[in-house]
């Protein structure tokens, strides 16, 4: 028998450390090699990490929300064999310890369970008889309820914070009545890489904004034959390869909007690549994969890179190069509608594009009221490199382009 | 003319779970009539807990003197001859006690504003009874139907109550102590009342089917009763069927493996206690439409509604919880509240069942063995009543009892409290109280128990499970 220690391997470019998102073994639990362990989060990414032996958990270091560092000692394992380590260098945490201690003094302890605690989840919430009685009138689940008492015990004010968290039941109610409390929901994983890069590009960038409407009914006609015509296992299009085919365009005319700006060495990176972000919502929160070098790409390359990058985005997959390197972001803003947003720009990007539903509107033309397909466009540009004529011009290219579609491809 | 009655609330009997039931309905202002063929009070109050506790109370008494009538008498007491106990005077004793608490709910329930009819009431449909009454029939429609109408003793059929086979009810009518007692069924009511008459002077012997009595308990905590048993005199066939009597009135019994070999025991009167089943006959239940399972338990949900809107089943006649009286009260409670619009269920976490042997038994939650089937990890604690000073002072602890606390490992949420002992019976309460409350072993360690009072030793109990108990190494 020895010791396997294992350190948190290098998950990506100059990544650094990340933070514990779930394990997926208990200490006791028997793995396998390459079963998953553990899970943790970088700046972008999300990895899973395997084991790298078959053995017993030993130890793990860090809870769920906690920054590892990458080199560091994350877990180790009791194996058949020789291990790596003589155990001291990873000593156990302080509950552990203390746990053993307790186990000792007892007479009748039997050997404990590794799946022990899983059980948990399977017994009767605990809660006191006035707790349930109130829960029962208000149809509340206690099941679904998060007990903050020892060992999850539910009190009065725990089914206060449940239904202040506008529970369907709640808003279903028979009866309205004044509510208290606050439910506490930890900034953890992904939220709070959302929230570090927000208050990054907010508090650093003079955000300006500057909207447009596009006649999009041309388009809208090409984009219908294409669609009818298109070879079999071609994406079918949508508005987006389009504008992103005219970006490669207008941002070659405007250079200064395709740049990333370097505010502690104040300098503005032009790229000659166009590395377009497309914001993109999943279940686990906000994505921006890549799609790259779209200078190179037709049509039709365009949009099966930006299906690939967004379904990998979506699914979990993207790995961290396909979630870094944009010089220019694209948000979709489209189908719920909106008149219009002020989209907050990627840093260090300088600018951001916002794309709205297109709907047929009633607009003159010649003097007469005809009804033409109309989309607007939100746009946001970093005002300490881009001044607000050239924002505006970049936005006036892409309108320019997009209606006359033709122009695109020339 | 038939006379015709109309209310909200009917409830078909006045046990502990009918009576309180008519109560609750009336204090929230619902019409309420109550039918009863006896006593209000029910087997509980006039032919069940009440009555026997009371017997087994003389029958203590009656056993401390006979101790205090032997040379040298015991604890510094001694009385020159042994005591002498006039049955007939004993039992009208207990008919005292019984007839104030018959009268006190009879009371109660005209305070509440229900109505109490005496008579035998008879379903003509789910809604509609007719009630036989020393006055002339009375029709009742109701809207809303609580059926409480309890249990009745199993009888055997070879061996019918009658002459000198008695159910537990004449048994504590008896007029005189009968020299030999023959229980048939080793379960807590044979078992309370075997020990009684034992203590009031009677030669008794238990006959049980299985291999032990009290079968229903795990073996740790039905030690201490079994050695009082044998302390007691009382001779305990296990593994035994009963057979019926002779012409003499002597039980008849053969081993369960070779029945042919019938043996017989002398007996004046044979105690037949082989359990209760559910009262289900002869009034009406098959005209309601109402469902029942195959043991004829009345089925119902978690409020106890059967499968007929506005009938409801609670008590020994529901099949839901244990035949305690309990039970029935909580169910009837709460079933008046359910008809008077209030979103309620019946969602015990522990029902406590206690029985009155001497030692008695206590049991709550979870024992061991259950708690592991559930599939809890589970760590249990023990603590002597023999190390607890007010045990000691009551000569609580002459009997070997214990309380054993089950919880959980890893939570150290309490699952079950069982206990042995002498005078434990009043100890259920909290053991109760603290699962129901969800608390936590640290819980009751950090609860400050009065001294002396034998409920230190819960406390002990719970410090022995988290591994450090104070008074016992």
């Amino acid at each position: 028998m020895g010791i396997y220690a294992f350190k948190m391997p290098d998950i990506g470019e100059g990544v650094v450390e990340g933070e514990v998102v779930a394990w997926h073994v208990e200490i006791g639990a028997t793995v396998k090699e390459d079963d998953p362990i553990l899970d943790v989060m970088t700046d972008k990414a999300t990895v899973t990490i395997p084991s790298p032996v078959d053995g017993v958990v030993r130890t793990r270091k860090g809870n769920v929300g906690d920054i590892l560092a990458v080199g560091h000692i994350c877990i180790s394992f009791d194996i058949d064999g020789d291990g790596n380590s003589s155990g001291d260098e990873t000593p156990e945490p302080e509950s552990e310890v203390k746990k053993k201690e307790e186990k000792e003094a007892k007479v009748e302890v039997k050997e404990p369970k590794p799946e022990v605690v899983e059980k948990v989840s399977g017994a009767r919430p605990l809660a006191s008889p006035a707790v349930r009685k109130r829960a029962n009138e208000a149809g509340i689940d206690l099941a679904s309820v998060n007990g903050s008492g020892p060992a999850g015990r539910i009190t009065q004010s725990d089914l206060d914070s449940w239904k202040d968290a506008g529970s369907p039941v709640a808003a279903a109610g028979p009866s309205r009545s004044a509510l208290s409390g606050t439910t506490e929901v930890p900034v953890i994983g992904l939220r709070r890489k959302i929230a570090e890069q927000m208050h990054k590009s907010y508090s650093k960038i003079a955000h300006f904004s500057y909207f447009e409407e596009i006649d999009v009914t041309n388009l809208e006609d090409l984009r219908q034959h294409l669609n009818a015509n298109r070879s079999e296992g071609a994406p079918k299009l949508s508005y987006l390869p389009f504008i992103m085919q005219a970006l490669v365009k207008g941002l070659a005319e405007r250079p200064e909007c395709n740049a990333h700006y370097d505010d502690e060495r104040q300098v503005v990176i032009r790229h000659s690549a166009i590395n377009l972000g497309i914001a993109t919502q999943t279940e686990r929160g906000l994505y921006v994969p890549v799609v790259k070098n779209v200078e190179a790409m037709d049509l039709w390359q365009c949009a099966s890179e930006m299906q690939r990058v967004t379904d990998a985005a979506k699914d979990g997959s993207a790995a961290l190069d396909l979630l870094s390197g944009s010089t220019f972001t694209i948000t979709s803003l489209g189908r719920m509608g909106g008149l219009g947003a002020t989209p907050i720009i990627n840093h260090p990007e300088v600018g951001i594009l916002g794309i709205h539903n297109a709907a047929d509107s009633a607009v003159v033309r010649d003097g007469n009221i005809v009804i033409r397909r109309m989309m607007r466009v939100s746009s946001s540009w970093d005002h300490r490199v881009v001044d607000g004529f050239d924002g505006a011009m970049l936005v006036q290219i892409l309108k320019k382009y997009l209606e006359h579609p033709a122009t695109i491809f020339m | 003319m038939v006379e015709q009655k109309k209310c909200q609330v009917l409830v078909v009997g006045a046990g502990p779970g009918g009576y309180v039931a008519a109560i609750r309905a009336g204090q929230l202002g619902l019409s309420t009539i109550i039918v009863e063929a006896e006593k209000a009070g029910g087997t509980c109050l006039i032919r069940g807990c009440i009555p026997s506790k009371a017997m087994i109370h003389a029958a203590h008494k009656m056993h401390d003197l006979a101790k205090m009538a032997t040379e040298g008498g015991h604890m510094g007491i001694s009385i020159p001859g042994p005591a002498e106990l006039n049955m007939s005077e004993l039992v009208a004793w207990k008919d005292g006690i019984v007839g104030r608490l018959n009268k006190g709910v009879e009371n109660l329930l005209k305070k509440a504003g229900a109505e109490l009819i005496n008579g035998w009431a008879n379903f003509i449909d789910a809604k509609t009874c007719k009630v036989a009454t020393e006055s002339g029939d009375i029709l009742i429609q109701a809207e809303n139907v609580i059926l409480a109408n309890g249990s009745i003793p199993t009888e055997l059929p070879f061996m019918k109550y009658g002459g000198d086979v008695i159910s537990s009810r004449h048994a504590l009518d008896l007029q005189e102590i009968p020299n030999n007692l023959v229980v048939v069924g080793g379960g807590y009511i044979g078992l309370e009342l075997g020990i009684a008459f034992a203590h009031l002077g009677s030669n008794v012997t238990v006959l049980e089917a299985m291999d032990t009595v009290l079968p229903i308990f795990d073996r740790e905590l039905r030690r201490p009763v079994e050695l009082n048993l044998k302390r007691l005199g009382i001779k305990v066939l296990t593994g035994v069927f009963a057979k019926g009597v002779d012409k003499d009135g002597n039980a008849l019994y053969a081993p369960k493996d070779d029945q042919e070999k019938v043996q017989t025991i002398e007996a004046d009167k044979v105690l037949v206690t082989v359990g209760r089943r559910p009262n289900n006959q002869g009034w009406g239940l098959a005209e309601m439409g109402v469902k029942s399972n195959e043991h004829g338990f009345v089925i119902v949900d978690e409020r106890c509604a059967t499968n007929m809107r506005g009938v409801y089943c609670i008590g020994d006649l529901a099949e839901r919880g244990a035949m305690l009286a309990h039970n029935a009260s909580s169910q009837g409670e709460m079933v008046a509240e359910v008809i008077a619009g209030e979103i309620r269920a019946w969602d015990p976490v522990a029902v406590p069942a206690i029985v009155f042997t001497e030692p008695e038994i206590v049991e709550v939650g979870l024992s061991p063995e259950a708690a592991k089937a559930a599939g809890h990890p589970v760590i249990t604690g023990k603590f002597p009543l023999a190390a607890n000073g007010r045990a000691l002072t009551m000569e609580a602890e002459k009997t070997g009892g214990f309380i054993r606390v089950v919880a959980r490992e890893d939570d150290h949420r309490i699952l079950g409290v069982q206990a042995v002992g002498s005078h434990v019976s009043e100890l259920s309460g909290e053991f109760t109280l603290a699962i129901e409350m969800g608390a936590l072993l640290e819980d009751i360690a950090g609860t400050i128990h009065a001294h002396p009072t034998m409920s230190e030793s819960f406390h002990e109990a719970v410090l022995a499970t988290l591994g450090h108990a104070i008074h016992i190494t």
